[in-house]
């Protein structure tokens, strides 16, 4: 089991190339608000994101990444209460494409 | 843009079970409907495990058996307990699921929502794809007149929205109509679709024709977190996912990924997916808050179906018969209201909750409204130790060893006893069958 627990980040990127997405360039539907330190909630989209869209940079403030967002509004709902998510819809026609849902 | 200058009957906003059918069904009796959807085609932002219920569709498209991509039809239920190498199973499989008109089939969401979607448009409904709704227009009353999409500048106007936006639904939420959703009444859940060829599929689950399993599983597998894992079989392919409630995830530290890429490798799902091709990965939330989740559902002009109205039943796994039920009632509401040319006042629309009210979507969702608050705040004993007793007790059962079978009676009693204490056990029954009434 331990092998599995290891290596999970790598293979979400992976699985990802298996999707479709029509990326809306330059215009992210997922912005992090500017911060100092994240707090619990956000911080804990960088594991909790199930497409690894969240990360942490070398001076502590979490990063988004959306252009492989599986759009489930998981991050919007755990941080609903302090705000530090901006999220929308992709434009209409945008974003991930499931072939099989 | 001044196409669409004359009011519709209804928008309705999203094209997954509970939109289509209220669509469909506005449509059928000679309303006149606009339905917008924000993805390339419907289904391309729709995610389920999916079994369809035939008895929800059927009402609304009778002979929807000659033209829906179905991928098999259900003959075999199993429900698994599992623990870190086991599971002990309830199975049930009969050859009376073979029958004409079967009950319950695997799709595969995307194709299905686009036929779905197809029976809408002959229906006579206008269909825009790739159209985002951005806000609710109200009037000086507050009444909900029409809607404001990413594509047109101008509001487009109707009698009545019917939201079926989904549990992630943005537009009734930042209208002020309900709530945010909590944290601990959704599930994240994850799914990855795996192709085979069709015949390894029947080998391996014992199946010919178009006859399918699927496996519903608990236990550690979530590592005590609430949730289940499940497995069903399509045509050419294996849908397999797990899911937790977003709080359990968001505490635990532990990402979904990761659950779902152990479930893969327990010993007894690795040889069922063996050789397979992985061409989707996909995630969701569910509305698993049940009865006491629900939020207002009609107000002045407007009307909440399906997921947006967190219609599941959490405990049979029940989802999409309920979107496509309750977006049928909504419809036959607003048909009724517009025949007998009655506005679509807050007091008028309540008669869809009435209406709900006699349907087995209410009675299903009361019956079991203590069961998610039980199942969440007993994680530990029901995602953990419950089934590592039961699978320690059936290894002593089976295992034989010279030890005669009343000493290994007494072993399996003390091993429950001593990890989960008599008075905890019979308080976890007795919460159980009350939760269950």
């Amino acid at each position: 089991m331990s092998d599995v627990i290891a290596a999970p980040r790598a293979k979400v990127e992976e699985k990802l190339f298996q999707n479709r997405y029509l990326v809306d360039a330059g215009r992210p539907h997922i912005r992090v608000r500017p911060h100092t330190t994240p707090s619990a909630s956000l911080l804990a989209m960088t594991t909790l994101c199930p497409a690894g869209c969240y990360t942490q940079n070398e001076s502590g403030q979490v990063e988004v990444a959306a252009d492989g967002c599986l759009e489930c509004g998981t991050c919007r709902i755990v941080t609903r209460n302090t705000g530090e998510v901006e999220w929308n819809y992709p434009r209409g026609g945008f974003g991930v494409l499931y072939k099989f849902g | 843009m001044g196409e669409f200058s004359k009011p519709f009957d209804a928008i309705v906003v999203g094209a997954g079970p509970s939109g289509n059918a209220a669509a469909y069904v506005m449509a059928k009796e000679g309303l006149n409907v606009l339905q917008i959807e924000r993805g390339e085609y419907a289904g391309s932002k729709n995610v389920q495990g999916a079994i369809l219920y035939a008895d929800a569709l059927e009402k609304i498209i009778p002979n929807f058996r000659e033209e829906a991509p179905l991928e098999r039809h259900v003959i075999e239920q199993r429900m698994w307990m599992m623990d870190e190498k086991s599971h002990s199973g309830m199975h049930y499989r009969s050859d009376d699921f073979n029958e004409e008109k079967p009950n319950r089939y695997t799709i595969l969401r995307a194709q299905f929502d686009k036929w779905f979607s197809s029976k809408v448009k002959e229906a006579g409904a206008l269909v825009l794809y790739e159209t985002t709704v951005t806000e609710l227009v109200k009037d000086l009353s507050g009444k909900v007149i029409g809607v404001r999409t990413d594509r047109q500048g101008a509001p487009i106007m109707a009698n009545v929205v019917v939201l079926a936006e989904g549990v992630n639904g943005l537009v009734g939420q930042r209208s002020g109509l309900r709530n945010e959703v909590s944290p601990d009444s959704v599930a994240l859940a994850v799914k990855e679709m795996h192709f085979l060829p069709r015949e390894t599929v029947e080998a391996r689950f014992n199946l010919s024709g178009n006859e399918g399993v699927v496996i519903e599983a608990m236990g550690t597998i979530t590592r005590g977190m609430t949730g289940t894992g499940f497995l069903y079989t399509n045509e050419e392919s294996i849908s397999v996912g797990i899911g937790c409630i977003v709080s359990d995830f968001a505490e635990s530290n532990i990402g979904p990924n990761e659950l779902l890429e152990a479930f893969k490798n327990h010993p007894s799902i690795k040889p069922l997916l063996a050789g397979s091709e992985c061409k989707e990965y996909a995630a969701h939330l569910i509305p698993e808050g049940g009865y006491k989740a629900i939020p207002q559902l009609t107000g002045a002009g407007w009307i909440v179906v399906g997921d947006a109205g967190q219609f599941v039943n959490a405990v049979h796994r029940e989802g999409s018969n309920l979107a496509m039920t309750t977006g049928r009632i909504a419809a036959e509401t607003v048909v009724s209201l517009t025949r007998k040319r009655e506005d679509m006042t807050a007091a008028n629309l309540a008669e869809y909750e009435k209406r709900l009210g006699q349907s087995f979507v209410m009675k299903d969702l009361k019956k079991y409204k203590g069961i998610p608050d039980l199942l969440h705040k007993n994680k530990g004993n029901f995602f953990g130790t419950y089934p590592k007793l039961i699978s320690q007790a059936m290894q002593t059962w089976f295992r034989v060893d010279g030890i005669d079978k009343i000493s290994k009676e007494k072993a399996i009693f003390r091993n429950f006893r001593e990890t989960r204490t008599v008075w905890g056990m019979m308080g976890d029954a007795f919460r159980l069958v009350r939760a269950w009434r």
